[in-house]
């Protein structure tokens, strides 16, 4: 099965009950996205999709084919330098144990591609504005899909705040 | 999780030949259900035919109307801005329901035919008539707190746990049906069944049937639509109860009203009694409070869930009272 | 303090002829203690861009050649024996290695219970598969292995068993009626009683007497508990996620008959510990599966099997009386009550610790029980016993204020004790006054009306509340630190300790830097490993407190070894270690500061590459002389919608009194992430048991619900920053604080929203209807 892997192309055999995720963290090595219940229920393993991010664990690696697929490992762009928004989460304490730390990462980066694109939420009052603003109550739902049991949700949320004021919408 | 093969199906028919030529076989849209009861051992298809990519454009008609196609994902249904235009009822009931990810990756029809979220279900130690039917339900005597309180037979208390197909009840949505004989519609309120003696026959379809889209007829006038949904949490829960509402009040009078239930039984529960009592009536608290007992009149508690059955009949009456106001 | 308790420590102090500790009376002062600079500063997590990158290796990533992948099988019945067992389907299925059951285990000997020897590490003394029998439902029944972890969950759901059930005990309401008394509770007695407090109470001008319900609830660390592991030879290679590496191996050892240095066991990232990830089934059955198979082994366990096999917080009943005289004062406190425990654990869930220490009553009655179940052994929790046990008795002081009508922070003061209403030691600090007036003022508090039902916005219901947090100081025996400074003046210390997620590696840089006087980046922190100086366990929090003796202690050996190498040509010559402190990349006179050589230089003079100094923590002797405990005031605003009871926490303060704070960034998340599971113990989470058959039927994050980001509102945390002159560093550890009497705060702030006293956790809304 052929894929674009953080920007690169990757061809992988695998079994059709092979999940996204253990695709990624078994056949590919790539350790990054995370199992944390295999069912998804906590967001651990969450990764983008053309952009979309998508729960690994629920997806079959086999029906993602020739898509484009970036984890925690792409979010910089192949550099050495931090995305802006991995540096927001060290300098905020967006994490303690690291372990839902890249599904909060790539959930982040897709629920802010929703903002810019205007799509609304359970809590956006007007469902008929064209743009959508990232005020503390539209992030918390919108992150809602990523668990964290060691309680570093405000600083999440500070790192995306601070990360999403700094470009321009 | 059994061994399968998987297909994607170039088109409806190629599809349901495929589904028809094995017994074991099963439509895989975004997996967001289907996966994990795999992986529980609850589904145990030897074939997946996705059929993802076969139907998921938005078709705004100009009557008013609405097609979308059944592999439309969620997100692209709430997003979708003739749907927030016309039909934000079905919006809001989409956006209330799982996560981000998950409304992402899930389609209509698989939220349509997903299944419920009963933990005996999923447990294959207890006794399940919905997976095996004829072995008993352990639910009706056990931890029962998410289970129906309408509807519900001795074999089986179960919900279903979709929003989506809440809001789809009260729209008077209909179920575009492709099958080995042709085409059919299927209002959405008459696709799923309640338990009765069959519990695991959960819809009207057949297993070759292939849903294809759902239509949202065009709404007459101006409705107030709104969706309440209440759980355990303040996000990403299934609800213990919620409520679809639409009301066309003039003059102080309740003209036209749907009104539809979820978390409360098998299927997406529309409040016919309620909506009869309410038709006519004067626009107050006190007509909203006798629909909702008219409603609940038969609804039965079990050990953990008969809670639901006064916080049904309070969030029918804050609900229409929230859409109509005070005035009234 | 008894004279016996006196006799023997005063023994113990001679027999390991000891100078005092330099944080116990007569002990020279750590010159860090008052020092700022490095500790305190908010560093940020030093381990930060691995973790953001995901390049953390947690234990289910370390590759290795030849791996095979496992899954369990669980039984179905929570007693009996299995009397049939095909596993001829599983074995023929593709990719199976082996499948192991209890005909084919090895002959293992039972694990020692945590708590009974110095490192045992076992959370249940059942033989694990060695038998028929089954003990809880859950109870691994098999272990299969094959090429891919599809193949392995697959086969494993071929294997037939059948089983005989015997009568079990799986309703805590029946349990409840036949209970006993544990032998100790984490080795204080079950029960105290000062003067009383029964006869006191029903005189008293005012009284409550409650009783008090708590569920069972489970970690959920978001990483599963998972183990890779191989044998090379006879000795164990395991790469774990545990908060005890030394005691995995000691125990391991122990089961398999070996000796402890032939089990190596590293686990230097833990994806969430909370008391959960020590030694179960898991890690004792890949390590039997692989040792008969030959074969390298990964075990991760689904979410379910973590509920199935891995236990959690016990439920409990507890009964919380107060009797107060006209003037606040209490003149009867009494806290009893039981917890489900099975006949094969030790851990009665020390819920009535915080009655012991907390208030100056005339009158006390401290009385714990447990009933007996058949389920999967339960085990520490976040503060274990304070979580629930604040709960009770600071729902009941908040009654006892109602009744009294006078302010709840005001009848809390008004019976602040001097000495400890238990023990009669001395507090080594205490400043909860001073929390609680920071707390109340930075809160609001005085906006709060003492009237429920008093503010409202709409359909929601606005009500404050508050509780005092407080949780022991623990340090644990047995730590060793190793510092080994090199020609370029850089130094690696190095100890078996853990770091999941408190920040440990990190507050501990600061500190060695510090005492080192070198930059943080001249400095590393090595941890989570058997090859390094035995740590302490992570539990307790005790870690923070256990490390930095341990460190203290090898830096006066490093001092002393230092000052040998330097001749008679350095400007230190002749000094002793206690006259000379770090400065600026080496050593210098504590007198004249300007007498300073630095480490590059001591080392070139004597020719050595490197230096190595290793020592050990003296005993936890403080604990003995002192009463010592952290404690807090939590503050919350709650909204409670009026029509479906749904709770929905607006606003919560933490103000904490925990010596001093050794990372304000750090600190202040783990006292967050501490407030948050106390947010979803209050308000949503419960471990449901089906009381028929004792099997747990919400085994999953979806059902099982753990606050989401939500349910959280920003959180505001302070704290009084003085350090505890009887302790390491002037610190406390901190991980469990941040939970305890949050589930009081907000049942009384529920209480001054709505009216109505909710005494069963969880706090869900059909209790509000």
């Amino acid at each position: 099965m052929h894929y674009i892997i953080n920007a690169q192309p990757m061809d992988v055999i695998a079994d059709p009950r092979t999940s996204l995720l253990d695709m990624l963290r078994d056949n590919l090595g790539l350790m990054g996205t995370k199992k944390g219940c295999n069912q998804g229920a906590c967001g651990a393993c969450t990764v983008l999709v053309d952009g979309e991010r998508i729960n690994a664990c629920l997806a079959l690696a086999v029906q993602y084919e020739g898509r484009e697929i970036t984890t925690v490992e792409g979010l910089s762009g192949g550099s050495d330098a931090l995305h802006p928004l991995q540096s927001a989460f060290i300098e905020h304490d967006g994490f303690q144990c690291g372990y839902c730390t890249p599904g909060q990462l790539c959930s982040a980066i897709g629920m802010l591609g929703k903002i810019e694109r205007g799509v609304p939420s359970a809590v956006t009052a007007d469902l008929s504005a064209e743009t959508m603003a990232l005020d503390h109550d539209e992030l918390r739902e919108r992150m809602s899909g990523n668990l964290c049991r060691c309680g570093a949700y405000n600083g999440i949320a500070e790192a995306i705040t601070k990360v999403h004021a700094k470009v321009p919408a | 999780m059994n061994p399968f093969t998987y297909e994607r199906a170039a088109d409806g028919a190629a599809a349901i030949r495929l589904v028809s030529d094995n017994r074991q076989a099963k439509y895989l849209g975004g997996g967001t259900n289907l996966v994990d009861l795999m992986r529980e051992q609850v589904e145990r298809p030897k074939l997946l035919v996705d059929v993802t990519a076969l139907s998921r454009e938005i078709e705004a008609r100009e009557d008013g109307s609405v097609l979308i196609g059944a592999g439309a994902t969620n997100t692209a249904v709430a997003a979708d801005r003739t749907v927030r235009e016309r039909f934000p009822l079905l919006s809001r009931a989409i956006l209330a329901g799982a996560s981000g990810q998950i409304r992402n990756m899930a389609t209509v029809a698989g939220n349509i035919l997903q299944r419920t979220r009963c933990t005996y279900f999923y447990d294959e130690a207890a006794r399940c008539n919905k997976r095996e039917p004829g072995a008993g339900c352990d639910a009706i005597d056990g931890v029962n707190r998410i289970h129906a309180i309408l509807g519900a037979s001795p074999s089986c208390v179960a919900t279903h746990p979709s929003d989506m197909c809440v809001a789809l009840a009260a729209l008077d949505a209909v179920v575009h049906v492709q099958g080995p004989g042709g085409d059919r519609t299927v209002k959405l309120v008459d696709l799923h069944r309640l338990p009765g003696g069959r519990p695991d026959i959960e819809t009207v379809l057949d297993a070759q049937d292939l849903i294809t889209g759902v239509e949202l007829p065009a709404l007459g006038f101006a409705w107030r639509a709104t969706y309440r949904k209440v759980r355990d949490r303040a996000s990403y829960a299934f609800a213990l109860v919620s409520v679809a509402a639409m009301v066309d009040v003039q003059g102080g009078t309740i003209r036209d009203v749907r009104l539809a239930l979820g978390g409360v039984a098998h299927k997406p529960w529309r409040a016919w009694k309620a909506e009869e009592a309410l038709r006519g009536r004067l626009a107050t608290r006190e007509s909203f409070a006798q629909a909702a007992e008219a409603e609940l009149a038969d609804a039965a508690g079990l050990r953990d869930n008969a809670f639901k059955i006064e916080l049904a009949k309070r969030c029918i009456v804050a609900t229409l009272g929230d859409l109509i106001g005070e005035t009234a | 303090m008894t004279s016996i308790q006196d006799a023997a420590q005063s023994l113990l102090k001679t027999a390991i002829g000891l100078v005092p500790a330099r944080w116990l009376p007569g002990g020279s002062p750590d010159p860090l203690m008052q020092k700022h600079g490095l500790i305190g500063a908010p560093v940020s997590r030093l381990d930060g861009a691995l973790k953001v990158r995901g390049k953390a290796r947690f234990a289910a990533e370390v590759p290795m050649q030849g791996l095979t992948y496992a899954a369990l099988l669980h039984s179905t019945v929570a007693r009996g024996r299995i009397v049939a067992l095909d596993i001829s389907a599983a074995e023929a299925a593709p990719g199976v290695v082996f499948v192991m059951t209890y005909r084919n285990a090895p002959r293992m000997a039972s694990p020692a219970l945590m708590n009974t020897k110095p490192k045992a590490a076992g959370t249940s003394n059942l033989p694990v598969m060695q038998d028929a029998e089954i003990h809880w439902n859950g109870e691994p029944v098999a272990v299969l292995l094959a090429d891919t972890q599809e193949q392995a969950d697959h086969a494993v759901t071929l294997i037939r068993v059948t089983y005989e059930t015997a009568p079990a005990i799986t309703d805590f309401d029946a349990a409840k009626g036949s209970t006993r008394v544990p032998a100790n509770i984490l080795g204080e007695p079950p029960s105290i009683e000062r003067g009383n407090a029964e006869a006191t109470l029903v005189q008293a001008a005012f009284q409550v007497d409650c009783t008090y319900a708590t569920p069972a609830h489970n970690h959920n660390a978001i990483e599963l508990h998972a183990a890779t592991l191989a044998w090379e030879g006879d000795k164990l290679i395991l790469h774990d996620a545990t908060q005890m590496v030394n005691n995995v191996a000691w125990t391991l050892s122990q089961i398999f008959g070996i000796k402890e240095e032939q089990v190596h066991v590293r686990s230097p990232y833990v994806g969430g510990g909370f008391g959960g990830k020590s030694l179960w089934n898991h890690q004792i059955l890949a390590a039997a599966a692989s040792r008969v198979s030959g074969r390298p082994v990964r075990i991760m366990l689904p979410r379910e099997g973590v509920f199935r096999s891995v236990g959690g917080r016990t439920m409990t009943e507890q009964r919380v009386a107060l009797g107060a005289r006209s003037d606040g004062k209490l003149t009867a406190l009494i806290h009893t009550g039981t917890a489900a425990m099975t006949p094969h654990n030790e851990c009665p869930e020390q819920f009535s610790f915080p009655a012991r220490h907390l208030y100056a009553a005339e009158n006390i009655m401290i009385a714990q029980r447990v009933a007996d179940m058949n389920i999967v052994a339960n085990t520490f929790m976040r503060a274990p016993g304070e979580s629930i046990g604040t709960f009770a008795l600071e729902c009941a002081m908040d009654e006892l204020a109602e009744a009294m009508q006078i302010d709840p922070i005001e009848l809390r003061r008004r019976n602040e004790p001097a000495k400890d209403p238990t023990s009669g030691n001395e507090f080594s600090s205490r400043h909860l006054t001073e929390a609680y007036g920071r707390g109340a003022e930075q809160f609001g508090w005085e906006k709060r009306s003492a009237t429920p039902g008093a503010r409202r916005d709409g359909e929601w219901l606005i009500g404050m509340g508050m509780a005092t947090a407080t949780y022991p100081y623990y340090r644990m025996p047995g730590g060793a630190a190793r510092i080994r400074l090199t020609a370029d003046g850089r130094a690696t210390v190095s100890t078996a300790a853990h770091e999941m997620g408190m920040g440990t590696a990190t507050v501990q840089t600061q500190h060695i830097a510090e005492r080192l006087g070198l930059a943080m980046d001249q400095v590393v922190f090595e941890h989570g490993d058997t090859a390094l100086p035995p740590g302490s366990m992570a539990g307790g929090s005790s870690q923070t407190a256990s490390i930095a003796a341990a460190i203290i202690a090898a830096h006066d050996a490093f001092k002393a070894a230092l000052l040998k190498l330097v001749g008679n040509d350095s400007p230190l010559a002749g000094l002793k270690p206690d006259a000379v402190e770090a400065r600026d990349g080496g050593l210098c006179s504590s007198e004249e500061p300007d007498k300073h050589e630095t480490y590059v230089s001591i080392l070139r003079r004597a020719g050595r590459e490197e230096l190595v100094a290793e020592a050990s923590a003296p005993p936890p002797l403080e604990a003995q002389e002192f009463s010592m405990h952290s404690y807090g005031a939590q503050f919350c605003e709650v909204r409670v919608s009026e029509i479906t009871g749904e709770v929905r926490v607006s606003r919560f303060l933490g103000s904490f009194d925990c010596g001093r704070i050794l990372n304000a960034k750090t600190a202040a998340s783990q006292f967050r992430g501490g407030i948050i599971m106390g947010l979803g113990l209050a308000l949503m989470e419960e471990t449901h048991r089906d009381p028929r058959t004792g099997r747990i039927m919400n085994p999953s994050l979806a059902e099982y619900h753990v606050p989401v980001h939500m349910d959280v509102p920003k959180i505001d945390v302070i704290w009084t920053d003085i350090p505890d002159p009887h302790s390491p560093l002037g610190a406390h550890g901190i991980g469990e604080i941040g939970i305890t009497g949050v589930g009081a705060a907000v049942a009384n702030a529920v209480y001054n929203a709505t009216g109505k006293r909710i005494r069963k956790l969880p706090i869900s809304l059909d209790k509000l209807l």
